[in-house]
């Protein structure tokens, strides 16, 4: 089946991904020099590092109406700047936490490392992050959340 | 007012088959801040940039964004046209329509939909991109060289007749490394000391070359172009430029013929207990540079003595015409200032014992290694067949020095044996292998040679015919199968080694009765490796071998600016490779050194001292040490408030400390938050 199955008026979930420069991004270019076809749902976001990654952009991201968020680097060991992935990975740790403790829906957010060479990895993760997300439906719960606070 | 191009290309049918440009070009013309929004079939050909550079000129824009392919393809083309038609480089930004969109996305309407998103994200941050100037580094016109064996000796080599300064740092009381201790070298059999001595007699008298034996890189400091290395001279006991070299003190040792000797990998011979043995005071070599004496403060007895307060001994020092020999020297700390840094710390055969320093990794007990005399591994093996080694090349067994019969050669062990933890091949084994059935049958010609490997990887020039004249001239038995087991027993009132293995060829189990065991064990980094590493912030793998920018396009760089790898620290390598390895480090490093000051790229981390705390919060997350905490004071001396700060030398970018800092006061320049939410908020429904 063609993973982008076209729907009509169906719901098509809005999906921001940070990714870093020298892996993920790399990942989702040789995803399209090998035609690896995925859902067009995702939007990324090119950072140098996920280590760059402000746990309040995440927030932004729900704010301005994405229904999921993936945030995804370069497997550890693998990190352009030795150890931007691992700061990266510790603060998720407690970020999802935090999440939980607010509300926010934790399958939501995705973390994942693929490298330069995965381009079929970054296809079949952004396939599945959009199949998940359209079962969730529309994130509507996180105008609850931010009306209740 | 922002006046910002978009500049969409077709790239052919690439993009314009699934995204409809012109729909797309009229689309994000009405952004705002678009001043001129154009299409063209080919932006990055000639005509394409000549209409970007023409625009910019035209309208005076202040951003462009071209929507095509990866900024990994283009984004350096597209900003070198920026700069020459007279925009700031850093004020062009792309959108990557082609690899994210037209390539993923087959259908036309959301595709171009897509298109039109990813572009004004691209206008979002491009409007507050600002004119960066790349940053200058002034650079110290000197190398330094950590390990001297063959690849370190190369690199220093070029680097100094490239007319640079270069300091050899080496641990060992000679230069020389694994290389100078090898019998004779694949695939041309030449004696590997004859080929290689001349080069450490160079790197010993190059007037570019300073030296530094038996010395230890202690603190790296400073950065790419301006490091400043701590270097830890450790005590030698003997002042090496009195010292003639004349022999007297290791021949009147008292300790002469007792202490296992590093070079020739510790071995000992029963038949004759000073085989291999040295001195307390020692050359580890005839042929080493600097061709002078160390002291063992281990098992001298003067020095051991002195720990308990007397004097005993010291036959050396009066044996001594020169007077070099000083017992009360010390470690010495020396720092030195150079711009670059190649590290070539090489490798050392994995232990085949059951202690292992790596956790994950196993040892081989089944096969005897420490327990049995006569199971020897190949740099062992190697020293025995050396002209140069303690037997002087006589092939006599270690146990009781009988020339063996028959000997069995197991190659992969450790290499490529996920059980055992090591799932990488060691390259070089069955070459070598090859060459020691080869060795070993030139000097016992009714000898038997028995081989067991996995595979033969015998890839390279004049590589595989070797292996060919090792098993069909040379008359080597090549077994296809591992093997289990090795036992020692006596027969006959000699001692054989029983070398239980399998021919999977033949599907059958190969007993051999054998007088030596070779194991050709992994190539494992140095000791040490891994901390070395840290100090230069280079990053390595779960081996220790250090790791290279690019493994295809950039094999000698690191992503420490400034150092650089070769030789088989970076992984398992032969000598060829090793040495055009260290020649392509020297290349880079007089490419680095060849210019006044170095250029580098300013998207950078800055942090805002009005606004800084100082909780130092960046400080320890900065993976590369360049973030500071520094005193601001006044004229009088009075401290104001303490700040920290980026240094733009160390800086590589990476963005970790803007998310860590509480205060909001450091921030990437080129990925600003100001640019990155500004890009979120344009996904805005």
């Amino acid at each position: 089946m063609n993973p982008e199955t076209k729907t009509t008026g169906g719901f098509e979930p809005k999906i921001v991904a940070f990714v870093c420069n020298w892996c993920t991004y790399l990942g989702a270019d040789l995803a399209g020099t090998n035609r690896l076809e995925y859902p067009a749902n995702v939007r990324i976001i090119r950072l140098p590092c996920t280590g760059r990654v402000d746990f309040n952009l995440i927030v932004k991201a729900f704010e301005v109406g994405a229904d999921a968020i993936l945030v995804s680097g370069c497997h550890p060991g693998d990190c352009h700047y030795a150890a931007g992935n691992f700061h990266a990975r510790r603060r998720w740790g407690l970020f999802r936490e935090l999440l939980d403790t607010i509300g926010v829906d934790s399958r939501r957010v995705h973390f994942s490392w693929i490298s330069a060479a995965e381009g079929a990895k970054f296809q079949k993760l952004v396939t599945e992050i959009v199949e998940k997300t359209r079962e969730l439906g529309p994130y509507e719960d996180y105008k609850a959340i931010v009306a209740e606070k | 007012m922002a006046k910002i191009g978009v500049f969409t290309c077709w790239c052919g049918e690439n993009i314009a088959r699934h995204v409809d440009c012109d729909a797309v070009s009229n689309a994000v013309a009405k952004l705002p801040g678009v001043h001129c929004s154009l299409n063209y079939k080919y932006m990055c050909s000639e005509p394409g940039q000549n209409m970007i550079a023409e625009k910019i000129k035209e309208l005076g824009l202040t951003g462009v964004v071209v929507a095509s392919c990866s900024p990994h393809m283009h984004l350096k083309t597209f900003r070198k046209t920026a700069e020459n038609a007279g925009l700031n480089p850093y004020l062009v930004e792309m959108a990557n329509i082609r690899e994210h969109c037209s390539w993923v996305h087959t259908d036309r309407e959301i595709a171009t939909a897509k298109a039109i998103e990813l572009i004004g994200m691209a206008v979002e941050k491009v409007r507050r991109n600002h004119a960066l100037e790349p940053i200058k580094v002034p650079v110290t016109k000197r190398a330094l060289v950590i390990g001297a064996g063959v690849a370190g000796i190369q690199a220093a080599l070029d680097v100094a007749a490239g007319g640079v300064e270069v300091v050899v740092v080496e641990k060992e009381p000679s230069v020389g490394g694994k290389m100078a201790g090898l019998s004779e070298t694949f695939p041309t059999l030449d004696c590997s000391q004859c080929i290689l001595t001349p080069r450490m007699v160079e790197v010993g008298q190059h007037p570019n070359i300073k030296l530094m034996t038996y010395c230890e890189v202690e603190k790296v400091d400073g950065y790419v172009g301006n490091f400043k290395v701590t270097i830890r001279k450790k005590a030698r006991y003997v002042d090496i430029t009195k010292c003639t070299g004349c022999g007297a003190c290791w021949n009147a040792c008292p300790m002469k013929g007792k202490i296992d000797n590093a070079f020739d990998f510790n071995l000992g011979f029963g038949h004759d207990k000073k085989l291999g043995k040295r001195s307390a005071i020692y050359v580890p070599f005839p042929q080493a540079v600097p061709a002078r004496p160390t002291v063992d403060a281990e098992n001298c007895l003067r020095l051991k003595s002195m720990k308990n307060g007397k004097e005993l001994c010291g036959i050396c020092q009066k044996q001594c015409a020169a007077n070099a020999i000083n017992f009360h020297d010390q470690d010495e700390l020396i720092e030195i200032e150079v711009g670059a840094i190649v590290v070539a710390t090489g490798y050392q055969l994995y232990s085949i014992g059951k202690e292992q320093e790596n956790p994950n990794i196993q040892g081989y007990a089944e096969y005897g290694y420490g327990k049995y005399k006569d199971v020897v591994d190949s740099l062992q093996f190697e020293r025995i067949i050396s002209a140069s080694g303690p037997t002087g090349g006589e092939p006599l067994r270690p146990s009781d020095g009988r020339v063996p019969e028959k000997i069995v050669f197991i190659q992969c062990v450790g290499s490529r044996d996920n059980a055992k933890g090591i799932t990488y091949c060691s390259k070089i084994c069955c070459m070598y292998t090859a060459k020691h059935t080869m060795l070993y049958k030139h000097k016992v010609h009714d000898g038997e040679a028995h081989v067991f490997y996995m595979d033969i990887r015998s890839g390279g020039k004049k590589y595989d015919e070797f292996v060919r004249r090792a098993i069909e001239q040379d008359g080597a038995i090549y077994h296809r199968g591992r093997v289990s087991k090795i036992e020692e027993q006596m027969v006959d009132g000699v001692k054989k080694l029983m070398v239980y293995g399998a021919d999977t060829l033949s599907g059958k189990p190969v007993v051999v009765e054998a007088d030596m065991v070779v194991l050709a064990c992994a190539m494992t980094p140095t000791t040490g490796a891994p901390q070395l590493a840290q100090k230069l912030s280079v990053g390595y793998d779960e081996y220790g071998f250090l790791s290279e920018s690019h493994p295809k396009l950039r094999p000698v760089e690191t992503n420490a600016a400034g150092v650089f790898v070769c030789g088989a620290c970076q992984g398992p390598k032969d000598i060829p490779e090793t040495v055009a390895q260290a020649s392509a480090a020297a290349g880079k490093v007089l490419i680095m050194l060849s210019q006044p000051n170095l250029t580098r790229e300013p998207e950078i981390a800055s942090v805002d001292e009005r606004l800084c705390a100082s909780c130092g919060a960046c400080v320890k997350a900065c993976p590369f040490q360049a973030i500071t905490k520094e005193e601001i004071r006044d004229r009088n001396g009075n401290l104001v408030k303490t700040t920290s700060r980026v240094n733009p030398g160390l800086c590589m970018g990476c963005g970790t400390c803007v998310a860590v800092c509480p205060s909001k006061s450091v921030d990437l320049i080129g990925f600003t938050d100001d640019q990155i939410y500004a890009q979120v908020e344009s996904l805005a429904d």
